[in-house]
Formats: structure tokens, sequence, C-alpha cells
């Protein structure tokens, strides 16, 4: 037994290089594709700017990807997303412009009604076992048609001052570095504490430079791009919108049982009925979290468009798939993360962000964004092979 | 040397950590129906894998000759067009086509750019009536039983010009009447010159339809031997290749008090309608271990399945758990009364391929890990290591994918995260199918050290021997029905064949099957 021990702690370090070259390609992919577009703009790519109005652009479907990640690693699809995002930011701006509510119910009310229209895509998927793909197809059109009749194809604006400040401000820099080292602080902290754990559990442990190494990496990127972006107005809202719920959504992935047993459904509906998880409330549990998320994408859609249109988040839902896919999720379900749905969607639009500076024309952006979503599956598929 | 028309010599396949074949030699005359038996494990699909060309040439060593000229397949094809079609377990049919479209599928019969529909149907019907096989082959083949599906796949085999046919266990799935169809077909073609390897665990249909017999035994031969020199007891002590009692590493053992007891439990399927337990009545106690045997379909998956709440569906009767009248309507249920089921397909039904070893330990109690009702990774990981050290599992990390472990590490994942339950009532169905002998024995020992510490097991099994030889007690099932106890010392495989076999209705018992 002690000779098993022994082994465990020799093995331990190789595999976690291994695990981490397949998390980091995407980082590397990320940094190859800055490095390619500031080549060709002169720098002008990563100019304080440029950067903000990248983590703005990102923002709407990084929020639509979180919930996507959640949707696909159960094992099923929503291409309802788009128009379920317009529908809410409709809603809300009728209610606001037409009838005056305020700021606050109305983001209460779009969230809400999310929510419920994503429980009623769930309850067909999961308690008529109607496929994903064609319920939410449904749902595609049908919220899409709601959309059309209660703003009567008109274009509903302006709003208030206090719904734009959602997608339109900036945080105060001393805000925007207080959080920034509040967060480094945090990752310092938990990753003091698991040590501690491990330690005392008599489990594996990591040498400390590669731990603490990882989190002082983390914690400059951190640090440089908040410093980036306090050249420009500091901390874009939308971002840590985006940092909140992704924070949220990766501790709910991690911690709970709702996460463990979705990525179990996912992998293995079967095994996972037999072990007791009752499959149909979490498959509705996670189209509902969906669609509340798809209410905020809305807000914060039409507050950066200071507009609710009958087009708005038309095609979203592609985009937020694709961002899920180049971050590793599988369609097949059981796989996927959710950092690796924001840095897909923050890639997509470095893509579309970088190709428009280099006034490339917009052709070019579908034809190249569609070019990375096959290359990226087939690395994903190609370095399965080579663990397998 | 001349009539043989396949000869496999010195094959050896390895694969990581394991030699699944060790200088195998197996050679089929012409015309014979020749048997392949072994236990699971010993290699005989193996072989046939390395005979139909799934393993190409250059993956194994040895030569293998038909009709004494060398050949060496690169792949299924290659093999097909000389002649070897292999039958699988899995059948590889379509189910949404037609049984004339399946038959010819891949080698459609043509009219220049398009299918000639009404040739292929001619021909397929000519086919049918060759082998007195009364269906139209206009039907689907989802709408036909089992048994006639299995025929659908010789037939298409023998379109194929096919003249070494190779069974894997064609009547695991069979009705008594499909078997008879089915061994009428295989005389039938031998009269016709077709050379037929057939692999079977079922020793009455061996010794019933088989010229000559080659027994393989972890990776070996050890014989090969003409059929009117052997007995059913020989076959199995070649087999084996050990007196059972040692193979099976049976303590008696301390038995306590009930802690299930199940009155007339009746079950009917919620989708199909279908009866799938009918009037069942047992008990089990502490440290007992009750074996469940009967033939395919005989009801004991469904029964102990659905006593688990895992089909939908209504029931009626008594289940006791400890003294208390219990209504079990899904796992997480049963779960909760102490109730544990490892499901017979692992793949399938056992384990979340893709997720790490420690995740799926811990998946039908995660609450256990999960104080201030978050999960605690370390807390699991740590619990994990507990659970499987006990297990002898042999991997150098829990973080790795359980995919990427052998059949026997699985089971064992399976079985940590029933034990990390802590059941009263462990149910192991097919426990040790697919598992290498090594493996296998780790897990009576398993078994064996749990009914020590008063958990209540139950085996259900279709290998006879591991039934005989694991069990306090034996249960026999037949058409969803118990038809019989048996205790340790009266059970042999002749009475449990002959309650397998036995039907309600008819007060007769009948005979076993092949005997």
């Amino acid at each position: 037994m002690k000779q098993l021990k022994h082994q465990d702690v020799e093995q331990k370090p190789k595999m976690d290089i291994s695990l981490n070259i397949q998390a980091y390609t995407l980082i590397i992919a990320l940094i190859a594709i800055a490095l390619i577009f500031s080549l060709f703009t002169g720098g002008e790519f990563l100019s304080p700017r440029n950067l903000s109005n990248l983590f703005n652009q990102m923002a709407v479907i990084s929020v639509l990807s979180i919930g996507m990640t959640l949707i696909i690693v159960t094992g099923h699809i929503d291409l309802s997303v788009g128009s379920l995002a317009g529908l809410a930011g409709g809603i809300a701006a009728i209610l606001q412009v037409w009838y005056g509510w305020g700021t606050v119910s109305v983001i209460a009310v779009a969230i809400i009604a999310g929510a419920l229209l994503g429980l009623w895509q769930g309850w067909w998927v999961a308690y008529r076992a109607v496929p994903a793909f064609i319920v939410t197809l449904g749902g595609q059109l049908i919220f899409r048609g709601i959309l059309i009749g209660i703003s009567q194809g008109r274009t509903i604006a302006p709003l208030e001052p206090s719904f734009r400040f959602i997608s339109n401000s900036y945080l105060p820099y001393s805000l925007g570095y207080l959080l920034a080292i509040v967060m480094v602080a945090l990752f310092f902290f938990l990753t003091w504490k698991d040590r501690i754990k491990r330690n005392k559990l008599a489990l594996q442990l990591a040498s400390p430079l590669v731990d603490y190494g990882k989190v002082m990496i983390y914690g400059a990127g951190i640090l440089l791009i908040t410093f980036m972006l306090s050249l420009y107005y500091g901390v874009p809202l939308p971002m840590l919108i985006v940092v909140f719920f992704g924070s949220l959504f990766i501790f709910v992935s991690n911690k709970t049982a709702f996460g463990r047993y979705i990525y179990a459904i996912g992998g293995n509906e079967e095994a996972a009925a037999l072990s007791g998880i009752n499959i149909k409330r979490h498959t509705l549990y996670v189209f509902v979290l969906m669609g509340a998320l798809a209410g905020l994408a809305g807000i914060m859609l039409t507050s950066r468009l200071n507009a609710a249109t009958v087009s708005a988040g038309d095609m979203y839902e592609l985009d937020a798939i694709a961002a899920c896919v180049i971050g590793g999720a599988s369609l097949t379900g059981g796989k996927g993360k959710i950092v690796g749905a924001i840095i897909g969607a923050l890639i997509m639009a470095s893509i579309d962000n970088g190709m428009s500076m280099m006034n490339i024309q917009t052709f070019w952006q579908y034809i190249v964004k569609g070019l990375i979503l096959i290359v990226a599956v087939w690395v994903d598929i190609s370095n399965k092979k080579q663990t397998a | 040397m001349g009539n043989y028309v396949l000869e496999m010599k010195e094959i050896t396949k390895a694969f990581p950590g394991v030699k699944a074949l060790d200088r195998v030699s197996f050679s089929v005359k012409k015309g014979e129906i020749h048997a392949l038996c072994g236990e699971n494990g010993a290699g005989k699909s193996t072989l046939m894998k390395v005979l139909s060309g799934v393993y190409p040439t250059g993956s194994y060593h040895g030569d293998i000759f038909i009709n004494s000229k060398p050949v060496a397949f690169r792949d299924i094809k290659e093999s097909q067009d000389a002649g070897v079609a292999i039958i699988y377990q899995e059948l590889a049919l379509v189910p949404e086509m037609t049984v004339a479209e399946n038959i010819f599928l891949s080698h459609e019969r043509m009219k220049k750019p398009v299918i000639d529909w009404h040739g292929l149907y001619a021909e397929a019907q000519y086919w049918l009536e060759q082998i007195g096989l009364k269906v139209d082959p206009q039907m689907r083949v989802s709408d036909l039983t089992v048994g006639k599906q299995q025929l659908i796949e010789i037939v298409k085999a023998l379109t194929k010009k096919a003249d070494i046919l190779i069974l894997d266990e064609p009547t695991a799935a069979l009705t008594e009447s499909d078997v008879d169809v089915l061994m009428h077909l295989l005389r039938a073609l031998k009269s016709k010159g077709v050379t037929c390897i057939y692999i079977s665990h079922k020793l009455g249909e061996v010794l019933a339809i088989a010229d000559t017999v080659t027994v393989l035994r972890d990776g070996k031969t050890v014989s090969t031997d003409p059929i009117d020199v052997l007995t059913e007891d020989k076959i199995v002590s070649k087999m084996v290749g050990r007196a059972l009692t040692e193979f099976f590493p049976y303590q008696a053992h301390q038995i306590g008090e009930d802690v299930l007891m199940v009155q007339d439990y009746q079950f009917k399927h919620g989708l199909t309608g279908e009866m799938l337990v009918k009037h069942a009545s047992f008990n089990l106690r502490e440290g007992e271990i009750l074996g469940v045997a009967g033939l395919m379909g005989a009801g004991r998956t469904e029964l102990f399945t659905s006593l688990f709440g895992g089909y939908p569906g209504t029931s009626s009767g008594q289940v006791v758990i400890s003294g208390e009248t219990v209504n079990i309507r899904k796992p997480s249920d049963a779960i909760a009364k102490g109730l544990a089921y490892v499901s017979e397909d692992r793949k399938k039904y056992g384990l979340v391929m893709g997720m790490e070893i420690s995740k799926n330990s811990t998946l039908a109690a995660l609450k256990k890990v999960m104080p201030n009702r978050l999960i605690d990774r370390t807390l699991e990981v740590k619990k994990a290591e507990e659970l499987t050290e006990k297990m002898r599992l042999k991997t150098h990390s829990l973080e790795v994918d359980v995919s990427q472990l052998s059949g026997g590490n699985q089971q064992k994942v399976v079985l940590s995260k029933w034990l990390f339950t802590d059941p009263k009532i462990l149910v192991l169905d097919e426990p040790t199918r697919g598992i290498d002998v090594g493996a296998k024995y780790e897990i009576y020992k398993i078994i064996n050290e749990l009914a020590a510490q008063g958990v209540a097991v139950v085996i259900v099994s279709s290998e006879l021997p591991e039934v005989l030889g694991m069990s306090d007690r034996i249960m026999v099932m037949s058409e969803g029905e118990v038809t019989g106890h048996l205790s340790r010392a009266e059970a042999t495989q002749e009475k449990i064949m002959t309650y397998a076999t036995l039907r309600r209705g008819k007060n007769e018992a009948v005979k076993a099957s092949g005997r």
C-alpha cells in the first residue's frame, strides 16, 4: 500500500501537465488571435479603447453561452435563445417606453418572463419527451412571432437613462481596481485553503510552485486587464455582469448536486436515472435557468442599443452554441465548461472585432468564424483520440 | 491436411497488459459444425475477430490458412471476400429497413444506375425459402422477433457467398422455437457444404449440433475433440480447468434475520403494458447470498429492476424491507431504503463514461460528500480513495476517466458506487460478464466479504457455475415467474435447468432442453 501511495505522488505532476495542455489550447489560441490582429492593426487591437469595446461586444453572447453550456452539458440544445432574448428585451422596452414602468421592475419582468418561457420549453423537453431541437426551434419562431406581434413591428425607443446605464457605463477606477484585487486575493485564499485541506486528508498535492504559480499568472492577467481598461473609461459594467454570472455558474456546476447531476445526465442518462437522479426535474431546471439568462441577455442587448427592435438577438443562439463548442463542450452531452464557453465567446468577438478593424468585408467574417468552429471541434476530437 | 477449410496456427494476440491469445491453434474441417467453447474472456471472440479481420494482419502473430492458402486480412471486407462471415451477438441490422433491404445491404441488386427492387425482393424471397423461413421480405426488420432477426443475419451472410459462417452466441436471445428453427437451418447448411463455427455457452446446444468441439481457456487451446467422446461435464472441466469449488471462494457465513420479503409481487410495464413479473414471492436474509438463475428473458433482470424502481409501471403485492412495508416508485426511494442494484450492462446503465472515477463512485450518494450542502471535492476524492482501495482497483489516479479502465476495473467502480450508498441489500446483475478470470475471482471475494459483513446479496447470473459456486440458496425463474427454490446442497445444473424451463400451467417438469 505504501508503494502504491508513493507511485500516486510520482504520477500526479505528469497527469497535471497533460491535462493542462488541453485546457490551455484555448488560451493559447486566444493569445495567438490577439497577437495576429495587433500585428495587422499596428497594435490598435490591444489598445485600451478597443479592449473595452471588445468586452462590451462579447457580453451578451457570453451570458447566453453560460446558460447554453448547461443545456449542452445536459445533452440538449436551445435554438430559441436569440428570439427569447429579443422578446424579453422587447417586453422590457414596451413596459418602460409605452407604460412608463421603472427600470428595476422591467428588468425583473424580463428575467421572469425568460424563466417562464424556459420553463414552458423545459416542460416539453423533460415531461413530454419532445427533442429539445424541435421544441426550441419551435420556440425560436414562436418567441419571434410574439415579439413582432406585441411591438407591432416597430422599434421601441428611447429607454430611460437608468436602463441605458446597464450596458453603457463603467466602474469607477478605484472600484475596478478594488474588485480586481479582491478577486486575486480570493484566488490565493481558495488555493491556500484547498492545499491545507488536501494536506489534512493526505491527498496528492501538486508542488506549491505550480499551484501558486498558476494563481500568480491569473492574478497578473486580471490586474493587467484592469489596468488597460482604466486607461480608457474603466471596467465596463457588462463585463462585470459576465464575470459575476460566470463565477456564479462555475460555482454551481462544481459545487452543487445540481451541477454534478447535469454532467451525469448528459454523460449517461440511464446510469444517472438508476443512480437515483431525477432526470426530468433537473432537465426542467436547466431550461428555466437558460430562459432567465436569456432574459438578462435581452436586457443587456436592449440597453446597449437603447432600443428594442424586432430583429434583436437574431441568430445569437448560433453564436452562443459556437462559443460553447469552441470552449470544448460536446454536443453529445456530459462535457463542457463555462470558462471555456466564455473564452469561446471572447474568441468569436475578437474575430468579429479584429476583422472589422482591418476593414475586411463582413462576408469574410462569416466564413472565418465558420471555419474556426469546424477546426476547433476537429482539434478537440484529435486531442481526445491521442489520450484515449 | 487437405480437408481443412480453415487452419489458424500459433495465433498470439496481446493487448496492453494482457495476452488475450497465446499460441492458439484452431483447425476446422470442411462442412462441419465446429463448436468453440470457453468461459468469458477465454479468447473465443478475440480469435474470431482475428479471423474476420477486425484485428488486421500485423496486429497479431501467427498464420491463417483458408483452403490451405495463407491469408492475411486487413479488414472485414477482405475476410468477407474470402468467404468468412461473422454473425455477432449484437445484431447488425437496420431496424427501419425491410428484410430484403437488409439482406442485400451493401451489395444491392442493380439495374444499371438504380436498384432493381423487383429483382431484389424476388431474390430475397428465394433465399428465405431456401432456409425455410416464412417471412415477407417487405416486412420491416423492427417488426420481427429477435430470433427471426438472427436468422435474417444468417441469410445476409449466405447471400454474400459465405462458406465459413461464424455464429457468436446465436441463441442468447432466442426463444425455444426459434432455437429449433436455427438448429434445423444449421443442419441444412451443413448438408450444402457450409462450414460453421459455433460459439456458445449453452453446452446442451453444443452437444446437440456440433461435430467437433474446441475448448479455449485463458487464451490457450485446451483440446479439440470429436463430439462422441465428450459429455457436458467433460467440456465444463476443460473450460474451467479446475474444480468449481476451487474457483469460487465460497465460505459458509453467518446468516441473520430477514431483510427483504417479497410477497406475490407483480409488475406491469407502464409503456408496453407487458406483465414482466408474475406472482413472485421470496425472501432474503442478512449475510445471505441468493443466486437467481434462469434463461434469457426469464424475468430476472425485470424483477429486480422493477423492485428497484427502474421501470415506469404499476406493481402489486407486498415488499417488506427490514420489517417495513415499502412502496418504491423510483431509484432514489430504493436507495433510501438500503437497496442497491448493480445493473447488467455497466456501460449502458452503470457508468457515466467521460466522467472521472471519483465522480462516478459518489454519484448515487452524492449527499455524503456534501457537508454544508455543497460538494466538498477533496472529501469526495478521499472517500473514493477509501472505496476503491477496498476494491483493490488498479489505477494511478482517481481523476482518470472511467472509460479508460478495463472491464474488471470498471465493474469495481460500479460496485464502489453502490457500496457508498451503504446498502442492506445489494443486487448484482451479471456481475462478472465480460470480465477476465483474475478480476472475476477478486469480485467473488469482495462479494463474500460483503456477505460476511451482513449485507444481503443477490447474484443474478446466466452462468450456472457462478450461481452454483457462490450462492447459499438459489431461486430459479422462468417466464416472469419464480419456479423453484434450491438450497446450496441440493442444487445441480440439471435441477436448475429443469426449473428454468418449467412453465406454469403445465404441472409436469419439462426436461431440460438439449439433454
